[in-house]
């Protein structure tokens, strides 16, 4: 029987890097041996608005190009947006919703109008700001998102990230650790409860 | 682990785009002359960098147009270089007439191109109106069902191109290609340069020894002999596209034919469809053969030079058939790919297929399983006697009334 396809949805505020960390997501677990799609809904683009983005992860060739529709998770980088877009639009029973908040996981879970246990809560805007300097949410989130997922490499992610961060950032080493320390705390705070 | 298919290949994870823009790097061609456009842009942003970087020694010209960018590229290809190009949409609208230049003076360049809808109204989403409008411009079109196909179908174009003497153009689907990141499997630069071989053209401007003219005017006496020689240089070209692949494959391992057949040879029922949307329909036909329906795919991969004689054979023993056309010719009759399917299995003598018109996705509209599942469950009912085809083009996911005013993605 084969595994079933992960599907994950991103809902960011334009500027907060929601396209950034599916790209820098999919990279990296494709570093760990799995077959990935990474893209972006493309909308109007202005900073602040909600965007959107999404990933496919499978152990087998990907060959569908359409919409996600149904996600197994679902990262929230702005809790703000948690009051304007339905976040939780086609999330099933066993779908998870990781959310940049400092909030207890029941608190949202109430709001969000879902089961406790489907919510994953995580102060990834404070991680930042500790890590980074700046509330730039989306890598801490990545780390919470592959702690939630469970069977990924956390290793195999960090390892692949700092070659993509020392890529792009070859003349700001600072901003590489801060990014790759952003990960592995939000990896070890995010919580469900 | 994800296996390679060539043992030298890298993986790497890429958009359609960032792969057209390797290719572009590694066949290094002489001259590049581009306009951005959304969503081909990138293409070119990166292949600059490539340029500015010191990487490629190609040269680049900034031009003010499109108009310009396909008039440079068909001066330097005439003057003896390897030149290339990229546009979407409007851009390729504004190469308009230079494109049949291109082809008439027998260049062999080769464009980027990543299909997107044209105004109005406006739109930057991905259709294929732009290249099917082009369709008869003398151009070999080829086209991408993933950024995989697209990277090697660029790297096979170069070759195609200048061995039959005729413009070519590689796709792939706006954004839903251009910019998905996908896992693709790149070869080493050597490889690729031995593959695609020196450009040698027979004939060139810039050669002072053999000096010829070249866009001279051609009036009664000539010029239908001309455009006969043109007609039959695309009509040539499938085998040189099928020897390609051939030596493609012998070299890097994957196979590629001007169509490709999924799950066909036994099929009932079966879809034909260009680009991306292919990959959606295999999803479906695994399902479908699950329940012991026999649905099948025949992916157009080269739709100029248009595969008529094969396409009539493959299908022939086809219950009903759905013909997708992502691109409307507002023919009040039928879509280019229909047209083209009809007139060849007609021509052919195969009458048996019904055969279904289907437009879709037009300006990036959503095409996902739910609808496709619904034509192989339409095309069952036909094939079973039980739904008489409609005569008329079927409009997928579209408002008809003017009372449903929300559109939701699901």
């Amino acid at each position: 029987m084969p595994v079933k396809m992960i599907e994950v949805r991103w809902h960011g505020r334009g500027g907060q890097g929601a396209k950034t960390a599916a790209l820098l997501f999919g990279e990296a677990v494709l570093a760990t041996g799995k077959y990935i799609q990474a893209f972006p809904e493309y909308g109007p683009e202005r900073m602040g608005a909600p965007v959107q983005s999404f990933n496919r992860i499978s152990e087998y060739p990907i060959t569908i190009h359409a919409c996600i529709t149904n996600p197994d998770y679902v990262v929230v980088l702005d809790s703000s947006l948690l009051e304007s877009v339905p976040v939780t639009y086609g999330v099933n029973k066993t779908g998870k919703v990781i959310v940049n908040t400092s909030f207890s996981t029941t608190k949202i879970a109430h709001k969000l109008n879902i089961d406790a246990s489907q919510v994953y809560v995580v102060n990834a805007s404070q991680i930042a700001i500790d890590t980074i300097g700046k509330n730039i949410p989306n890598t801490p989130m990545l780390g919470a998102l592959v702690k939630v997922i469970g069977n990924l490499d956390i290793n195999g992610v960090l390892e692949d990230t700092k070659v993509k961060l020392t890529a792009k950032f070859r003349h700001k080493p600072e901003v590489i650790d801060g990014n790759l320390n952003s990960i592995k705390r939000a990896f070890n705070e995010v919580k469900n409860k | 682990m994800i296996k390679l298919v060539y043992p030298k290949g890298k993986l790497v994870a890429k958009t359609g785009n960032e792969v057209m823009a390797e290719a572009m790097r590694q066949i290094e061609p002489d001259v590049v002359a581009a306009y951005p456009i959304t969503p081909a842009t990138e293409i070119m942003q990166i292949f600059s960098q490539f340029i500015a970087d010191g990487i490629v020694k190609t040269e680049y010209i900034a031009v003010e147009s499109e108009h310009s960018a396909m008039s440079a590229t068909i001066a330097a290809s005439a003057a003896g270089a390897r030149a290339m190009t990229g546009t979407s949409s409007q851009g390729l609208c504004l190469m308009w007439e230079m494109l049949y230049i291109a082809s008439g003076l027998r260049l062999p360049i080769v464009m980027a191109e990543v299909n997107r809808a044209i105004s109005a109204p406006i739109n930057i989403h991905g259709d294929q109106s732009d290249t099917m409008g082009a369709r008869d411009s003398g151009w070999i079109q080829i086209y991408s069902e993933n950024s995989q196909e697209a990277y090697d179908n660029m790297i096979q174009a170069v070759r195609i191109a200048e061995k039959a003497k005729l413009p070519t153009l590689v796709t792939t689907d706006g954004f839903i290609i251009s910019h998905c990141m996908e896992v693709v499997e790149l070869y080493p630069d050597a490889d690729v340069k031995a593959f695609i071989g020196k450009y040698k053209p027979e004939r060139y401007l810039l050669d002072i020894k053999k000096p010829y003219t070249l866009g001279s005017i051609d009036l009664q006496d000539y010029y239908f002999e001309h455009r006969l020689q043109l007609a039959e240089a695309m009509k040539a070209a499938k085998n040189i596209i099928l020897n390609v692949a051939q030596d493609f494959k012998k070299t890097f391992g994957r196979e590629y034919e001007l169509y490709e057949k999924y799950m066909l040879n036994d099929a009932e029922i079966a879809i034909v469809v260009i680009g991306s949307t292919a990959g959606t329909t295999k999803v479906v036909i695994k399902e479908l053969r699950d329940k012991g329906i026999k649905a099948g795919l025949l992916k157009i991969r080269i739709f100029r030079p248009f595969p008529s004689e094969q396409i009539a054979k493959d299908l022939a023993h086809i219950k009903a058939i759905a013909v997708m056309d992502k691109a409307d010719s507002c023919s009040g009759a039928f879509a280019p790919l229909y047209s083209d399917v009809v007139a060849s299995l007609y021509a052919a003598g195969v009458t048996t297929p019904k055969i279904v018109n289907y437009v879709y996705g037009l300006g990036g509209r959503e095409i996902n399983i739910s609808h496709i599942v619904n034509i192989y469950k339409s095309l069952n009912k036909i094939a079973s006697g039980q739904q008489k085809p409609s005569t008329t083009i079927e409009y997928i996911n579209v408002r008809k009334t003017k009372h449903s005013l929300f559109y939701k993605c699901e």
